[in-house]
């Protein structure tokens, strides 16, 4: 009833390639960032803000980084946790070297670390495709993992071989560290994921978004139209791990505060692409929704029953969030397998048509 | 010039002085191999007839010898775990193909390969839930497997092979020998290479899909069994193997995912290369380079056959 | 359908793309063996032949997806042994398949846009902004992909993911895609296979249409011989990868070697 387009006409094409076509659409993004900005970090409590929101948009960022690499362009890849550890280390060891820049600054940086690192491990992909490829990602996530572990130099010679954040501050506000608080740490990491999420958004829609796809859906005939397959999928990688990289730096800096590198292991790897499958492959949106779902359930599932008085030890939760997790998998794929994103476009359609089915 | 030399000539002047070491490394790697190959074979089985890229493989190895020994710590006598596990892993054939594969029939690849996916995450936390997260000892002596090892004198040294790797060996020998011939010779093997190439022609002459992908999928489930134990009595069995399982991966790349005898030569290869490299070469780069030169080595070999030791170039048309 | 006239004989100019003593094998299997014609700008050319005659491949050497093991294409004065696709494609080749290449996944508007890649260049800066020149570069492709979708008359199916349209209409978004190309030659591999008498009737008109108004150079296969004798200026007649006849339809139609081919011979 309130959902209708009808009415609303188009009069440029600049009009009709916006991204939210629909005035509905546009107005509850509006609602969605005003109370992201403006309600939740006065109004929300330490424990929202700092083990609730800010992990859920760390690994959405990740998950739209992944997204684009598998959901839009079709290359597998089992590195992402990898690709967010060089982000991390990068940034650490910058920060360390020069202290006098902005951590700001060194985040986005080590972005363009890992994105050279990504586009390295890219390489092979002109040749192989699929499943071999998702070995070849493999290849490096082992020998990352293994780089953060047995060499030194990345934790900077650290006796427990962990990397821990220096306090570091943006227009004297401490924004890393034990004094930064909860809300800042929000703030910077808000910032970093919509502004990021625009530009993703703005990639996908355009030539790069269809070359992309092109790739993705016959790369053969991408290439007969003149598309060049390695530069494509090179691009993608680059771009993928850039997104990748910041999460990895983010979620160090602004989440855990100190990182064993057992945290960039391959299971992270799977931990995002479950996101993006659940999410939804080639949505933006869904990987918002994958995020939440995977992020956020167990923590449902860790405190909704203790709120009920019924305490369930926590490590049978966590055997019980690895079946759950297992069987959504399954159960997405089997009803739908274009994720999350598609049952809610399938939901606004209906939203459209509503009282009639179509 | 130091560093050259360390990493040309130093490892190969050690392999000459001491050809014991040599030998007892060649050996681990042979036995390492063998246990990726069967993994791999199990991969394969289910590759070749249902073309679905079966990560949970791993996890059935693990799933296996962890119910296999919780059965026995329940009280349940050795072979008696051993038959009702062999029923468990029949039901989970029958449980995977009713509730994954039939209602994902069609699907592209890639959703059957994610699917499994949810069955890996799924088996760990059902095992893990049924028979607790601690790590547990194979009841290898009650199953009648040899213990000890034997000692051979060998260059003016010893090479030390135990009893439990030489009846791997041999098991995992006769088990590919069996699986060739029901392959070749019978006539569910027949079927099932036909299911292999089309699901939909071997439909069309009346093989009934269902039946096949439980019958692989239960012959997934003993290779994957036969590997828990031989695993399991090596070392132990808890879910920190997953992460060896996935070594399965590069020697699929190196003997191509439909090969059998591709699996068993890349599962040596694969073990061998990574035992011999970090005997020699792995205190050069600071050790443990094992985790990932197996991908490393797959990867180089990639991309100079992208079709696997024994797979078919593919002729792409459009 | 057109009967043939004087000025479509005016329009066909010089040697567009010339094939020489072509050669192509897979393992042992030999497709094409020492086939030699050219293609001139302006005419319809029609490649025809048996099943396995190697019609296919020919289109595929031509625009570098093969590599032919022995002989030469010159195509725009340029002699080249080795090409890539998408060399071709920038040489100004365009392409439709056999069975149906769109983009599944994507929308018939985003399918004919992508055609537009090679011709769009703002930079990955402009396209992260997505605004000014970016935007600009966009609408003005839009504007000519409009043009197409107008042309084809496929409007209505603008929006909708290519995988749910029917055959026919994923045919016609096909050659959509090639035209946004802008090509100078357009080879197309049997575009009305499959298709019902109006349906051929439809695409019919449309490649006469892209000929006469773009002045685009076709190279087409098919097997409807109605079609070809219709459409085509000239023929090619392959058979079992050997070239066993070149000429107007009406001379290929008399060919001994040509009946033989299609009716076989008794020994």
């Amino acid at each position: 009833m309130f959902y209708r387009e009808a009415g609303q006409f188009k009069t440029s094409y600049t009009a009709d390639m916006s991204v939210f076509p629909i005035l509905q659409d546009r107005v509850g993004l509006a609602i969605i960032l005003i109370v992201a900005v403006a309600i939740i970090p006065f109004f929300g409590s330490g424990f929202l803000l700092q083990a609730v929101m800010t992990p859920f948009l760390v690994f959405a960022l990740a998950t739209i980084g992944l997204n684009l690499l598998t959901g839009y362009t079709g290359l597998l890849s089992l590195g992402t946790g990898a690709f967010m550890g060089v982000g991390a280390y990068a940034c650490y060891k910058l920060t360390t070297y020069f202290p006098d820049v902005n951590l700001i600054v060194w985040i986005i940086v080590s972005g363009f670390f890992s994105a050279a690192v990504g586009v390295l491990f890219g390489l092979p992909s002109l040749r192989i495709k699929g499943f071999y490829l998702a070995v070849a990602t493999l290849a490096a996530q082992f020998f990352l993992s293994w780089c953060f572990i047995r060499q030194p130099w990345f934790y900077n010679y650290n006796v427990s071989g962990a990397i821990e954040v220096p306090t570091r501050t943006l227009f004297g506000i401490p924004i890393t560290g034990a004094t930064s608080s909860d809300a800042t740490r929000y703030f910077i990491v808000l910032g970093f994921v919509i502004a990021m999420t625009w530009l993703a958004s703005n990639l996908v829609h355009g030539r790069i978004g269809r070359m992309w796809m092109a790739v993705r859906d016959m790369d053969l005939a991408a290439e007969l139209i003149g598309i060049r397959l390695l530069r494509t999928k090179l691009l993608a990688f680059a771009i993928s791990s850039f997104y990748c990289g910041v999460a990895g730096a983010l979620m160090v800096f602004m989440w855990y505060g100190s990182a064993e590198p057992s945290v960039f292991d391959v299971n992270l790897s799977f931990y995002i692409l479950f996101m993006v499958i659940i999410g939804g492959l080639g949505s933006l949106t869904g990987s918002f929704f994958g995020a939440a779902l995977i992020y956020i359930l167990p923590i449902l599932l860790r405190y909704v029953p203790a709120e009920f008085g019924m305490p369930i030890q926590s490590s049978t939760v966590e055997h019980i969030q690895y079946m759950v997790i297992g069987a959504l998998i399954v159960f997405f794929l089997i009803v739908e397998p274009a994720g999350l994103a598609r049952l809610w476009q399938v939901g606004k359609q209906k939203l459209r048509v509503w009282p009639f089915p179509y | 010039m130091d560093l050259l030399y360390k990493v040309f000539l130093d490892p190969f002047v050690q392999m000459g002085t001491a050809p014991d070491l040599l030998v007892q490394t060649l050996w681990d790697g042979l036995v390492a191999g063998v246990l990726y190959s069967l993994i791999a074979l199990g991969f394969v089985l289910i590759f070749k007839a249902s073309g679905v890229f079966n990560f949970a493989q791993g996890i059935m190895v693990v799933f296996a010898a962890l119910t296999l020994v919780g059965l026995h710590e329940k009280g349940v006598p050795a072979y008696l775990a051993l038959a009702i596990t062999l029923a468990v892993m029949f039901g989970l054939a029958v449980g995977v193909e009713r509730l994954m594969l039939r209602p994902l029939v069609n699907q592209p690849d890639i959703i059957l390969f994610m699917a499994t996916f949810g069955l890996t995450y799924f088996l760990i936390g059902f095992g893990e839930l049924v028979f607790g997260g601690n790590p547990k000892v194979m009841i290898a002596s009650e199953l009648g497997l040899p213990k000890g090892a034997v000692d051979i004198n060998f260059a003016g040294g010893f090479v030390s092979l135990q009893k439990i790797d030489i009846a791997a060996a041999i098991i995992a020998s006769l088990m590919v020998a069996a699986l060739a011939v029901f392959f070749q010779k019978t006539r569910i093997g027949r079927a099932l290479r036909a299911v292999a190439d089309s699901h939909k022609a071997a439909l069309s002459v009346g093989i009934s899909l269902n039946q096949i992908w439980v019958i692989v999928w239960f012959a997934a489930g003993v290779v994957a069994l036969a590997t828990g134990i031989m695993w399991g009595a090596r070392s132990e069995v808890s879910f920190a193997l997953q992460i060896i399982a996935l070594k399965a991966l590069p020697v699929l790349i190196l003997g191509g995912f439909t090969s059998i005898p591709g699996a068993i030569v890349g599962g040596l290869i694969i073990g061998i290369g990574e035992k011999v490299g970090e005997f020699y070469w792995g205190p050069l780069l600071g050790s443990g380079i094992e985790t990932w030169l197996a991908y490393v080595i797959a990867l180089v070999f990639l991309l100079f056959r992208p079709q696997g030791l024994f797979g078919e170039k593919i002729i792409e048309r459009i | 359908m057109r009967a043939p006239d004087s000025e479509s004989k005016t329009r066909v100019g010089d040697v567009l793309l010339a094939v020489e003593d072509v050669s192509l094998a897979f393992g042992g299997v030999k497709a094409i063996s020492g086939v030699s014609f050219d293609i001139r700008q302006g005419e319809i050319r029609a490649i025809i032949g048996p099943n396995g005659a190697g019609k296919t491949s020919m289109l595929n050497v031509i625009n570098g997806f093969y590599h032919p093991q022995q002989g030469r294409i010159t195509f725009k004065g340029a002699t080249r042994a080795k090409m890539r696709p998408y060399e071709a494609a920038a040489g100004g080749i365009a392409r439709t398949f056999q069975n149906v290449a769109l983009f599944r996944g994507m929308s018939a508007l985003d399918n004919i846009m992508a055609g537009r890649t090679l011709k769009m260049n703002r930079s990955l800066i402009w396209q992260l902004l997505r605004f000014g020149p970016a935007m600009r570069e966009e609408v003005e492709h839009r504007r000519f992909v409009e043009e197409i979708i107008d042309f084809l008359k496929i409007q209505e199916i603008r929006r909708t993911p290519v995988g749910r349209l029917p055959y026919g209409l994923q045919k016609r978004v096909e050659l959509g895609r090639a035209l946004a190309m802008e090509p100078e030659l357009l080879l197309l591999d049997e575009p009305m296979a499959g298709m019902n008498l109006e349906e051929k009737e439809d695409m019919s008109r449309f490649i006469l249409d892209v000929n006469d108004y773009y002045g685009t150079t076709i190279a087409l296969i098919e097997h409807d011989m109605g079609v070809v004798m219709d459409l085509s200026d000239r023929v090619v007649v392959l058979d079992h990868g050997i070239k066993i006849a070149d000429g107007t339809p009406a001379e290929v139609m008399k060919d001994q070697a040509v009946i033989d081919a299609y009716l076989g011979v008794s020994h």
